[in-house]
């Protein structure tokens, strides 16, 4: 039987919120974190920024050097390290593993020394030599063992919007195959500092605009138009059970299910038979059927098209289900791109204890198709029991992926 | 620039470079990497700045004459006296 994986710390900094319990807060009590901000060649925007102390835990010398996708990859993992009460000192650090969500890397430093040479007439010998290091499609999860003298493997995992998940699913893995005993793992963005993804969706015609920014961010409404570009992180500590138990640790949740499968059928649309698909493979290595889930959080971006089609995938998997409770973060934070998946399924974590589904906001007119029954909307909703909580994440060149976590019994 | 004005310059490159150290006490004759941190990245840093502030080129061969605050100093005086 495969080691059961359970969660012991988690790390996060998210648009509204620098750790569990304020982020929590902030969803419960409709809090966003979308503001205006101002991007590289395109003026103002939205977008959901963190404001975490970089100085918490590196040098200002660090900073310098790295990446925001790298500080905010290092303060969650040093925030989620001292979550779990691990004694880290006499922890063997070969055995430690840093397995990091990106949707991208490595535009934010090459838009930034394009721009720094054109002050040089585009003269390369002003083209810095940190560049390099810098987008590495390694550098965040590399510049955690640094940080934190971690031997181990490191490596970021590339998939698009997926990614938060998958850097969970990917430590777990490794967890089970005997190559780590703990794994640092989630997601990362710094997608925000870099003008090019803004203008990319502005082109698509999917980059969201509202007079007031905390409500441009609007999954499911009648009038939504299109997805707000966020920055962000979240790293749990992973560990195999007996592990955790022995250490006495606390435990968030235990991963029971998963799934990874992709559309095959176009760059950007999504396609809810697949989303259906990667669910129904989830729910089955959980050992679970869908009545036995209270709440998804789903995906949704704001997009016409794209929230359609997952509430459909939903709908395929879920239809008469009515116990399961449905919830969006992004309708708070926007999108967190490599961070997404990771910070919405742990905001939804502290349901467990006490059996409140946290809503979708900005929903002041339901478009019909995306009327899922018992989509939990602008208020927090409490329930019974909590037991079971799957995650969706979707990602451009059709990816999908899906965590299942349940509650903890021994 | 007086030699004076050199020094300084150097300084204030080292004080971006290396935001962490206490710069105040900074021997001229002891190498810089004895008395701080600095690595070859940072060593590259040094060089850089010194082409995007004062336009001077230190080709890979003199890189040992920037060892020391006074070697620096000597090295960049000649390129820079002028200025």
């Amino acid at each position: 039987m495969a080691a059961r994986i359970v969660i012991t710390g988690i790390g996060l900094t998210a648009p509204n919120g620098n750790d569990l319990a304020t982020f929590r807060r902030s969803l419960l009590t409709g809090k966003s974190g979308v503001r205006p901000y101002s991007t590289r060649y395109m003026g103002e925007v939205l977008a959901g920024v963190c404001d975490f102390d970089e100085l918490k835990y590196q040098k200002k010398k660090e900073l310098r050097r790295g990446t925001r996708a790298g500080s905010i990859a290092i303060y969650c993992a040093n925030e989620a390290l001292a979550d779990s009460s691990i004694k880290f000192t006499t922890m063997d650090k070969s055995r430690v593993g840093v397995y990091l969500g990106v949707t991208e890397h490595g535009n934010v430093e090459t838009e930034n020394e394009i721009a720094a040479i054109k002050e040089y007439n585009y003269d390369v010998k002003y083209w810095s030599h940190h560049h390099n290091p810098r987008t590495v499609a390694n550098n965040p999860a590399g510049e955690v063992t640094l940080n934190l003298k971690i031997t181990g493997p490191h490596y970021t995992l590339g998939a698009a919007c997926a990614a938060g998940n998958i850097g969970f699913i990917h430590g777990l893995q490794m967890l089970r195959l005997g190559e780590v005993d703990l794994a640092f793992a989630g997601g990362v963005s710094e997608s925000i500092h870099t003008f090019g993804i803004f203008a990319s969706f502005k082109s698509q015609g999917a980059l969201a605009t509202h007079a007031d920014p905390t409500k441009a961010s609007r999954p499911f409404d009648r009038d939504r138009n299109g997805i707000v570009v966020s920055e962000g992180g979240c790293v749990y500590t992973l560990e195999r059970l007996d592990d955790a138990l022995a250490r006495n640790a606390r435990i968030y949740g235990e991963i029971v299910g998963y799934a990874i499968n992709s559309d095959a059928s176009d760059f950007v649309l999504p396609n809810s038979e697949r989303q259906g698909q990667c669910m129904m493979a989830a729910l089955k290595k959980a050992g679970i059927g869908p009545g036995d889930v209270q709440i998804i959080n789903t995906h949704a971006t704001g997009t016409k098209q794209g929230d359609i089609q997952e509430c459909q995938g939903i709908r395929n998997v879920f239809g008469d289900h009515s116990g399961v409770n449905i919830n969006n973060t992004k309708s708070f934070i926007g999108h967190a791109m490599g961070a997404a998946g990771a910070l919405e399924l742990t905001g939804n974590l502290p349901a467990f204890d006490d059996r409140i589904v946290h809503p979708t906001i900005n929903v002041d007119n339901l478009d019909p198709d995306c009327a899922l029954r018992n989509l939990v909307l602008n208020e927090p909703k409490q329930i019974d029991k909590v037991d079971y909580i799957l995650n969706n994440s979707s990602g451009m060149l059709g990816i999908n992926s899906v965590v299942v976590v349940k509650r903890y019994e021994p | 620039m007086t030699r004076d004005e050199i020094r300084q310059a150097i300084v204030d490159i080292i004080t971006d470079i290396a935001p962490d150290e206490d710069l105040s006490a900074l021997k001229g004759d002891v190498r810089l990497r004895d008395q701080i941190e600095l690595d070859s990245m940072d060593f590259l840093d040094i060089v850089m700045e010194l082409r995007k502030r004062y336009n001077v080129e230190v080709p890979e061969p003199d890189y040992m004459q920037l060892a020391t605050l006074d070697s620096s100093v000597n090295y960049l005086e000649p390129k820079l006296k002028d200025r």
